[in-house]
C-alpha cells in the first residue's frame, strides 16, 4: 500500500478498499526504518500523543519539518539552542493537517533556523540523500524531501524562504510547491525571514501538491498576513498546454548551470512545445541581483527573529557568571551554529545605524525592481520556467567551506521568493554530476503570477505527465525500483 | 549675556485601557499575581506572530481626533531592536518614520505627533539601587508587556514648569474624557517624560536637551523640570554647555541622576514589522471617531469663559464633565441668572455643602436637582431670601432634596419685605449698640458692622444685607 500517491490512497480508504489506521501504521513502520537521520522526533509507538493526536486517522500520515511548533512534542528547528523545547501551542499548517485527519509520523531535519541549502547546518548532523548517502539532500527542507524520496513518509511539509522547499525537492527527485506569499498562515512556524518565509508541500506527485494545498492554504486570524486562496484548489486534470506562454529568462544562468541540468532543461523545454506550450525569452532584467537583496533582507529580519531566542524563557540556558548579558551572549554563542552566526551578524550590519540605507533599504529597491520584472513578464507570459537548482545534488561537505557557492544554489529559486509569487519545481529527468558519477534528479521550476497556483498546478500536472519521471532511489519502497533506472536512462524525462 | 529661556516638551506614555493586549489576547490587568496574563503571543514564543488589537487603534484614532492630529491615511509599525529582560521578543513593536497621527495641537501646544505601540514588561529589581545595575536580582512580570500604549510627542513649546504640569493636567484630562485611558500617574497608565533645554531668550535655535525621565506625579514632573531648569541654567551662565543625556528622577529627594551610558546607547535598527499589515483606517473608523468625541477640556472652558466665567472656575469646571453637565442644566433651568453667578454657586456653595455632608456624591449624582438650585439662585439673586438663608436652603437640599420655596416656606425664611417692621428692628439695634452708631456717625463705616449684625442675629438672617444698610445709615442721618 506504500507505493500509493496520497490522493490514490485517499481515494482507496473512501472506497474503503484501505483501513486508514492500518495504512498510518505501515507508514510509522516506514518511518522507523530512517537511516537518513531525516526524522528528528517520532512518537513512541504508532501514533503522536496529547494535542497532535489523531484518534482515528482519516487521511495519509504527515511528516513535519521541525519548524513548525508541535503541542507538547519537541521542536528544535534543527538548532541546539531549542533543545528540550516544547512548545504550549500548535502551528495553524498543523492543525489544519490533523483536523483533517492526517496523523503526524514526525518531525524532520533540516538546516537550522531554516539557514541552508544542504542540510548540514543542522544541529544534528546532516540529512543524507536517499539517492546517494553521500551526498546532500538540498535545504533548508532536507529531511522533508528525503522522507518522501525515500519512502519514509508518503508527503511532508517544508518550509521556502528562498528555495527551500523546491530546491530539496529537485535535489531529491520529487515535487515541491511555493505558494503564493500569504496563502498559508505562518503562525507557529519558526521564523526565519518574516516577508519571504512560506510554508508549502514536498509530495510524491503534482496532485498530491495540489491536495495538500488544499488543506493549508486559508486565511487565519493568528496571522494578519495570511490571506489564502481566491478559490479552493482542486486537483489537477489538464492534460495539454495548448496556448499557454512560457518565459524563459534571459541570460540567467550564466556559468552556474551544470551541463547535465541544462540539457535535462532542455529537453523538458522540447516536452512543453510537443504538449501545445509556446516557449520564448523573457527579460528579467533585475533578477540577478536577487541572491544580492535576499543575503541582505533575509539575514536583516533573522537577526530580529532571532533575538528572542536568550536563555531565559525557553530551550537551552548556558551557564555563565556574570549578569544577564553574559548569561545571553554565551547562551546564544553556545546555542547557536556557525551559519546563523553568519546570518545574524550580516543582518545586524545591514541594519545599523549610517549602513540601513545602503543595504536593507537598497534590498528593498531591488526586491520592488524584482517583483515589477515579474509583473511584467506575465503581461506577455503565464509562467517563467528555470531549472529549480543550478546542480544535481552536491557532495557531504563540498560546499561547506564556500558560503558564496552555497548560496548560489538558490539562484533560480531567490527571485521568486522576493517577488512573493508562487512556484514549483517537479522532477524531470537524471543527470551526471558535474564531477561524475550515478545520474541524480534534475528539478524542472515553474512559476506563475501570484495567486495563480490552480494555474500552476494544472500546467505541472500536464508536464508531470509527459515527463513520466519514474525513477526511484535504491530501497524506495514505492514503486519497485528498476536497476537501470537508478543509473541508467532514468525514464523518459531523462534528456 | 540675555536671559535664558526654558523650552520644554514632553513625550506622554498613555496605556489604552482596552479588554486585551495590543497584539494579542491577554487581559490587561493591574495589581494581579505576576504572569498570569501571559500566552505564547506576548511571552515570545518561536513562531508566534502579532495581530493588531482594533479596538487600540479605534482608541489610538479617538485620541488623534481630540489632538487635532492629522490621521495618516497608512502608517505602518515597526521593530525597534534590543535586548533587555522587559523585552520577550529583543524588539519593541512600535512606529517610527509613519506613525498613525501627525501634527495637532491641544491648548496652544503643537503635537508633533501620536503613534501607537506596546508596553514592555515590568523590571523588578532586588537590591539597594533599585536599577539592574547593582541588584541582587531582577524578576520580570509579563502581565504588563504587550499592553497598548499610544506616545504623545508634543512640539518644544512650553517655557516654564507650572506651564508644562498644567499642560499635563490638560492633557490627563482630555484623555480620561475620551474614555480611553485610566491615565493614572502613580499606576504608570499615564507617564510623562520631559525634554528640557535652555536658550537666551528671543533665540530660534534650540539649546542641547536633556531628558527627564521617571517622575510619576504632576508635582515631581514640575519639581524635576524645576531642578533640572535650574542646573542648565547655572551651566550655561557659568559658560559650560549641556550635555545630552538622560536623567532619571529621585522623587526621594527630587534630584536628577543620569543613566548610565550602557542603558541608553542603543542603535535599535528600526526596520519595517513583516508580521504586520500597514493600518489603513476606514472612513467609517474616521467618522466613528469623530462622532464619539464629547466636548473636550480645552473646547469646553473656552466656552464658559465666552459665558462670562472667571478663567478659574471655567478650567475647574471643564476638568469635570459630570460637574459641568450639571451646571449647564442649571443654567438652562434658570431664567435670568448669569451663568457666572450659576458656576459661582456650583463650584463654590454647593461644593462646600456637599463636602459637609460628607457623602461622596458629586454635584450630578446628589439630590440637588439643577432645576432646584436654578430657583434658589433666582431666590437669592431676586431678595425673596437672603444669601445667608440661601446656604440654609441648600444644606437641607443635599441632605433631602425637594424645592427650595417649600423649604423656605417651611423655615420661614423668606426675607422680611415689611420695611415698618425692619424699620423698628434697626432702630432697637442702634438703640442697644450707642457706642457704634456714635463711632459711624464719627465717621467710622467699618462700626456699622455691628449694628448689622445684631440685626442679622434678630431676623435669623431674613433680612436683605443692602437694606439693612441703608435704613441704619438714613437713622443715623450719615
Amino acid at each position: 500500500m506504500l507505493d500509493l500517491s496520497v490522493v490514490q490512497a485517499h481515494e482507496a480508504i473512501a472506497a474503503g478498499e484501505l483501513d486508514a489506521s492500518q495504512y498510518a501504521e505501515a507508514w510509522a513502520a516506514a518511518a522507523a526504518k530512517d537511516e537518513l537521520n531525516a526524522y528528528l522526533w517520532r512518537p513512541e509507538g504508532a501514533a503522536a500523543e496529547g494535542a497532535i493526536a489523531v484518534e482515528s486517522p482519516t487521511a495519509a500520515p504527515v511528516a513535519v519539518k521541525d519548524i513548525f511548533c508541535t503541542e507538547g512534542a519537541p521542536t528544535t528547528a534543527g538548532s541546539r539552542i531549542l533543545e528540550g523545547y516544547r512548545p504550549p501551542y500548535t502551528a495553524t499548517a498543523v492543525r489544519k493537517l490533523l483536523e483533517a485527519g492526517a496523523p503526524i509520523l514526525g518531525k524532520l531535519n533540516m538546516d537550522e533556523f531554516a539557514m541552508g541549502s544542504s542540510n548540514e547546518n543542522s544541529a544534528y548532523g546532516p540529512v543524507l540523500n536517499p539517492w546517494d548517502r553521500g551526498r546532500v539532500p538540498g535545504g533548508s527542507s532536507g529531511g522533508s524531501a528525503a522522507v518522501v524520496a525515500g519512502g519514509l513518509a508518503p508527503w511532508a511539509i517544508g518550509t521556502d524562504t528562498g528555495g527551500s522547499i523546491r530546491q530539496p525537492a529537485s535535489l531529491c527527485g520529487i515535487v515541491g510547491l511555493k505558494p503564493t506569499y500569504g496563502a498559508i498562515s505562518r503562525y507557529g512556524m519558526i521564523a526565519f525571514a518574516s516577508s519571504l518565509d512560506q510554508c508549502g508541500p514536498l509530495t510524491r506527485d503534482v496532485r498530491d501538491a495540489a491536495l495538500m494545498l488544499g488543506i493549508l492554504q486559508g486565511k487565519d486570524p493568528c496571522d494578519s498576513t495570511s490571506v489564502g486562496l481566491p478559490e479552493a484548489p482542486r486537483l489537477p486534470d489538464r492534460e495539454d498546454l495548448n496556448g499557454l506562454r512560457f518565459g524563459i529568462p534571459v541570460g540567467m544562468e550564466g556559468d552556474l548551470l551544470e551541463d547535465g541540468v541544462g540539457a535535462v532543461f532542455e529537453a523538458t523545454l522540447d516536452k512543453i512545445r510537443d504538449l501545445g506550450g509556446e516557449i520564448a525569452e523573457v527579460p528579467l532584467p533585475h533578477a540577478e541581483h536577487g541572491i544580492s537583496a535576499y543575503y541582505v533582507i533575509a539575514p536583516a529580519e533573522a537577526s530580529s527573529n532571532l533575538a528572542r531566542y536568550d536563555g531565559v524563557r525557553y530551550g537551552m540556558r548556558a551557564e555563565a557568571s556574570g549578569d544577564v548579558i553574559e548569561m545571553y551572549e554565551a547562551t546564544r554563542a553556545q546555542g547557536f551554529g556557525p551559519e546563523v552566526k553568519r546570518r545574524i551578524m550580516l543582518g545586524t550590519y545591514a541594519l545599523s545605524s549610517g549602513y540601513y540605507e545602503a543595504y536593507y533599504g537598497q534590498a528593498q529597491k531591488v526586491r520592488t525592481k524584482i517583483a515589477g520584472d515579474f509583473a511584467a513578464a506575465f503581461e506577455d507570459f503565464d509562467f517563467v520556467v528555470t531549472p529549480t537548482s543550478p546542480s544535481v545534488a552536491f557532495e557531504l561537505g563540498e560546499k561547506t567551506s564556500d558560503p558564496l557557492a552555497m548560496y548560489l544554489n538558490d539562484f533560480f529559486t531567490v527571485p521568486m521568493s522576493l517577488a512573493g509569487i508562487p512556484a514549483i519545481s517537479i522532477p524531470a529527468g537524471l543527470a551526471e554530476p558535474a564531477g561524475g558519477g550515478p545520474r541524480l534528479p534534475v528539478g524542472f521550476q515553474i512559476a506563475a503570477p501570484a495567486f495563480g497556483e490552480q494555474g500552476l498546478l494544472d500546467a505541472a500536472y500536464a508536464l508531470e505527465q509527459a515527463i513520466a519521471f519514474e525513477a526511484r532511489p535504491s530501497g524506495a519502497p514505492y514503486p519497485p525500483i528498476e536497476g537501470e533506472k537508478r543509473t541508467g536512462s532514468g525514464g523518459e524525462g531523462d534528456g | 549675556m540675555a536671559e535664558l529661556e526654558a523650552v520644554i516638551g514632553l513625550e506622554i506614555h498613555v496605556q489604552l485601557a482596552t479588554r486585551t493586549k495590543m497584539f494579542c489576547g491577554c487581559e490587561l490587568s493591574f495589581g494581579d499575581e505576576p504572569n498570569v496574563h501571559t500566552c505564547p503571543v506576548c511571552l515570545a514564543h518561536p513562531g508566534v506572530l502579532p495581530v493588531a488589537n482594533e479596538k487600540a487603534i479605534r482608541y489610538a484614532l479617538l485620541i488623534a481626533a481630540a489632538l487635532e492630529c492629522e490621521v495618516a491615511p497608512r502608517s505602518i509599525f515597526h521593530r525597534k531592536n534590543y535586548f533587555y529582560p522587559d523585552s520577550p521578543k529583543a524588539y519593541q513593536i512600535s512606529q517610527y518614520d509613519i506613525p498613525i497621527a501627525g501634527a495637532g495641537k491641544l491648548g496652544g501646544v503643537r503635537i508633533h505627533r501620536a503613534h501607537l505601540e506596546e508596553d514592555a514588561a515590568k523590571m523588578i529589581h532586588v537590591g539597594e539601587s533599585g536599577r539592574i545595575h547593582g541588584s541582587g536580582a531582577s524578576l520580570v512580570d509579563f502581565n504588563r508587556g504587550g499592553t497598548p500604549l499610544v506616545e504623545i510627542v508634543t512640539e518644544p513649546d512650553l517655557r516654564g514648569a507650572a506651564e508644562a504640569a498644567a499642560w499635563a493636567r490638560l492633557l490627563r484630562e482630555t484623555v480620561r474624557q475620551l474614555g480611553v485611558s485610566d491615565v493614572n500617574m502613580e499606576e504608570g497608565s499615564l507617564r510623562v517624560d520631559a525634554n528640557v533645554s535652555v536658550r537666551p531668550a528671543g533665540s530660534e535655535e534650540l539649546g542641547t536637551k536633556t531628558e527627564l525621565k521617571n517622575m510619576n506625579s504632576f508635582r515631581f514632573l514640575e519639581r524635576g523640570i524645576e531642578a533640572e531648569l535650574a542646573r542648565q541654567r547655572e551651566l550655561v551662565e557659568a559658560g559650560g554647555a549641556v550635555v545630552q543625556e538622560t536623567l532619571h528622577f529621585h522623587p526621594e529627594d527630587g534630584t536628577l541622576h543620569p543613566l548610565r551610558s550602557k542603558e541608553e546607547a542603543h542603535d535599535y535598527r528600526y526596520f519595517p514589522e513583516p508580521d504586520l499589515v500597514p493600518i489603513v483606517p476606514t472612513e467609517e473608523m474616521l467618522r466613528e471617531a469623530r462622532e464619539a468625541l464629547p466636548e473636550l477640556p480645552a473646547h469646553r472652558g473656552a466656552r464658559y469663559q465666552e459665558m462670562g466665567l472667571a478663567e478659574d472656575i471655567a478650567m475647574l469646571l471643564a476638568a469635570d464633565p459630570g460637574t459641568a453637565g450639571y451646571f449647564e442644566q442649571v443654567v438652562a433651568e434658570s431664567e435670568g441668572v448669569e451663568p457666572r453667578v450659576a458656576a459661582n454657586w456650583v463650584t463654590g456653595e454647593l461644593a462646600a455643602a456637599l463636602r459637609q455632608e460628607g457623602g461622596e456624591a458629586t454635584a450630578a449624582e446628589s439630590k440637588v436637582e439643577p432645576a432646584a438650585l436654578a430657583t434658589l439662585i433666582a431666590m437669592v439673586q431676586e431678595k425673596k431670601i437672603s444669601h445667608g438663608s440661601g446656604k440654609t436652603v441648600l444644606t437641607d437640599l443635599v441632605s433631602e432634596g425637594g424645592d427650595p420655596a417649600m423649604i423656605v416656606e417651611r423655615e420661614g425664611l423668606a426675607q422680611i419685605s415689611d420695611s415698618g417692621e425692619l424699620e423698628a428692628i434697626v432702630s432697637a439695634a442702634i438703640d442697644s449698640n450707642p457706642q457704634a452708631a456714635d463711632q459711624v456717625r464719627s465717621g467710622n463705616e467699618k462700626a456699622i458692622g455691628a449694628i448689622v449684625g445684631a440685626v442679622m442675629k434678630e431676623t435669623k438672617g431674613r433680612a436683605d444685607g443692602g437694606e439693612v444698610n441703608r435704613l441704619i445709615r438714613a437713622q443715623l442721618g450719615t
